[in-house]
């Protein structure tokens, strides 16, 4: 499904050159539950936002289910990015004037889908996130937890290829960490792609494999025995 | 374009910052505002002055003698001299593309003695002896009976043509005009015939107040032979009596023995170059309008430009969120400037309401106090309207263009980091 090979990025900061990634070789297969993790600065966010079409890569390819990513018009990424890729941010992201469903539906929207079948496939995700009842609910009446539940659904949504999430539990406690965990393992068990930057070894451990980043070089990419966060959700 | 999604987030992002958004809306609200009212004060001021040309026929001179101030072929400078009725059909003659030619005397005047008598009652009245085309040049409503024919030039009849100023002041109300006689200097003129001038300014009593007579009975009756004091000269449609005007005064000069190059020897007053002065004049004061109405608008739009800069900026966060989500750069783009020109157009249309308001209640007061001298009917024509429009939606979309860009300028990956 991914496939990088050789990957350089460097930020320019004023007359100095910082090598982010150095050299990084790497491949995820359909259906893994991968966790990307290391310390701040190890290089794993710029890794992710590279996979994610949001930053462009310096060295090195890039193909994603066989379409290779380079040299893309900002109107093709988001294209790109719309049909490939769906996002959650350690922060939720929700646009905080829209409901849970106009939120989950805005990936719909820009596939141009029509605005019925925009609301029902929306609600259809919020309910597998079991917040079908909030749906009329602005992010501001939400907690973290189900904040984070919407934009996994709004990330489902347009059905991607390959789930992107960047420190999805970051911002949670670990009661709610660990449901969420359960949600993106739920999803992963239908068969779909899932990539998890944390910094949380229990997190990590939830995933079926575990890529250790330091110093923009991988360190360490073993498979691990999945622990279930179903144990720990009442 | 036109899908109810965008629309909500438009009137979303507008009605977050009421007051800001209406502070905004007021910097072009005004500048359209203020280019209404100068336009139509603009054409208000055009209107009072053009009422005061009447229906005249604009592409006329009038002639008439003063004194020469060059010798010439023996004759002295300062001698007075008269135009004849051969010089009429000379003009006519030699000078092509002129419509009409018309001789003309004239009886009394301003402030003069009383000249016309009916039985007890008398009046000073401006008596003319004029041709039958002279009421093509200084068109008016005939009211009653008939204005003067060829047949009265011909046999030199003793009728008249009186305006309604002077039925007014020589009759009683509903005595019979027609067949009544008057009696101008002494002699007896059949009246045939009323009219009345199309004039609502001043001038208009004085127009009233008029009698036209043959122009062969007046110089008949009043002993003025072959003289004739002055000319009415109209060009034909096409032609300026401006281009025209030197070739008939040579004509004059070459009959009167007038020196060639005596320009004082023959006064004119040539309508059409005064028209035209005054058209440009109007010209000028309507490009006033546009261009200072245009550049109030101008600061109401940079308002409007800097607000979408602040909302673009406050929203980077959210923009950078949509376009991970997939949003293309130029749905991004068409939102911004749909929402500039959005608040644009609002803004100008309640502008153009309100002027338009305001026009009503200057006409409704110039109305109720009467005519204003110089002034009438402000108003603005539908171009203005569209075209004002039209202003509106460019200025619309230069104000939401810097915005837009900006917007997408940032890098995806920028905008999500931004707090």
């Amino acid at each position: 499904m991914i496939e990088i090979k050789n990957l350089h990025k460097s930020y320019k900061m004023g007359s100095n050159s910082l090598h982010v990634l150095k050299g990084i070789n790497f491949s995820v297969k359909e259906g893994e539950l991968v966790a990307i993790m290391g310390s701040s600065g190890s290089g794993k966010s710029t890794l992710l936002n590279i996979l994610g079409m949001l930053d462009e890569l310096d060295e090195g390819s890039y193909d994603l289910d066989g379409v290779e990513i380079k040299n893309l018009n900002e109107t093709k990424a988001a294209n790109y990015r719309n049909k490939f890729l769906g996002f959650v941010f350690q922060s939720f992201n929700l646009i905080n004037y829209k409901n849970a469903m106009e939120n989950v539906a805005l990936p719909l929207y820009y596939q141009k889908v029509a605005r019925k079948e925009r609301q029902e496939k929306a609600l259809k995700y919020l309910e597998q996130v079991g917040l079908k009842e909030w749906a009329d609910h602005l992010p501001s009446e939400l907690s973290g937890g189900q904040k984070q539940r919407v934009a996994i659904a709004r990330a489902m949504a347009a059905e991607p290829k390959v789930l992107l999430a960047d420190e999805p539990t970051g911002a949670l406690d670990s009661k709610t960490s660990y449901e969420v965990m359960d949600l993106i393992q739920k999803i992963n068990d239908q068969g779909n792609t899932i990539l998890i930057v944390t910094h949380e070894p229990d997190i990590a451990d939830m995933c079926k494999r575990i890529v250790h980043l330091k110093d923009g070089v991988i360190i360490e990419d073993k498979k691990v025995e999945q622990v279930r966060a179903a144990q720990y959700v009442q | 374009m036109f899908n109810k999604d965008r629309w909500k987030e438009i009137l979303e992002v507008l009605t977050t910052n009421w007051f800001r958004t209406v502070l905004t809306a007021f910097g072009v609200f005004w500048g359209i505002l203020i280019l209404i009212i100068l336009l139509s004060a603009g054409k208000g001021f055009q209107n009072g002055i053009m009422v005061d040309f009447g229906d005249i026929a604009t592409n006329t001179m009038f002639m008439w003698t003063q004194t020469t101030t060059k010798e010439y072929q023996g004759l002295p400078k300062g001698r007075r001299y008269n135009f004849k009725v051969e010089d009429v059909a000379a003009i006519k003659d030699q000078v092509p593309n002129l419509r009409f030619v018309s001789p003309r005397n004239q009886l009394g005047g301003f402030g003069g003695n009383n000249n016309v008598v009916r039985g007890i009652r008398a009046g000073a009245f401006n008596v003319y002896g004029d041709y039958p085309e002279y009421i093509k040049q200084d068109p008016m409503t005939i009211t009653s009976g008939r204005f003067l024919n060829y047949n009265d030039i011909n046999e030199k009849r003793k009728i008249a043509i009186i305006g309604e100023g002077v039925k007014r002041e020589l009759y009683e109300e509903g005595e019979e005009v027609l067949g009544s006689y008057i009696k101008i200097q002494g002699v007896s003129f059949m009246v045939l015939g009323t009219y009345k001038k199309n004039s609502n300014n001043g001038d208009g009593e004085e127009g009233q107040k008029e009698v036209f007579v043959p122009f062969t009975a007046f110089s008949q009756a009043f002993n003025r032979g072959n003289d004739v004091g002055w000319m009415a000269i109209t060009a034909q449609d096409g032609n300026s009596i401006t281009s025209l005007k030197e070739k008939v005064m040579d004509v004059v000069k070459a009959n009167r023995r007038i020196h060639p190059e005596d320009d004082r020897a023959v006064g004119h007053f040539d309508l059409y170059e005064e028209f035209g002065r005054i058209q440009s004049l109007f010209g000028a004061i309507t490009f006033i309008g546009y261009f200072v109405g245009i550049l109030v608008l101008l600061s109401g739009i940079i308002g409007v430009s800097n607000i979408m800069l602040i909302v673009v900026k406050e929203r980077t966060k959210e923009i950078g969120i949509r376009r991970a989500l997939g949003e293309g750069p130029w749905s991004i783009k068409g939102q911004i400037l749909m929402e500039s020109v959005f608040l644009t157009i609002i803004s100008g249309m309640a502008g153009i309401s309100f002027g338009a308001l305001f026009i009503y209640g200057v006409n409704a007061l110039l109305d109720s106090v009467g005519p204003v001298d110089m002034f009438l009917n402000p108003s603005v024509s539908l171009s203005v309207v569209v075209s004002a429009l039209v202003i509106l939606m460019i200025s619309g979309l230069l104000a939401g263009f810097i915005p837009a860009n900006s917007a997408i300028k940032v890098k995806p990956i920028d905008a999500l980091r931004t707090e």
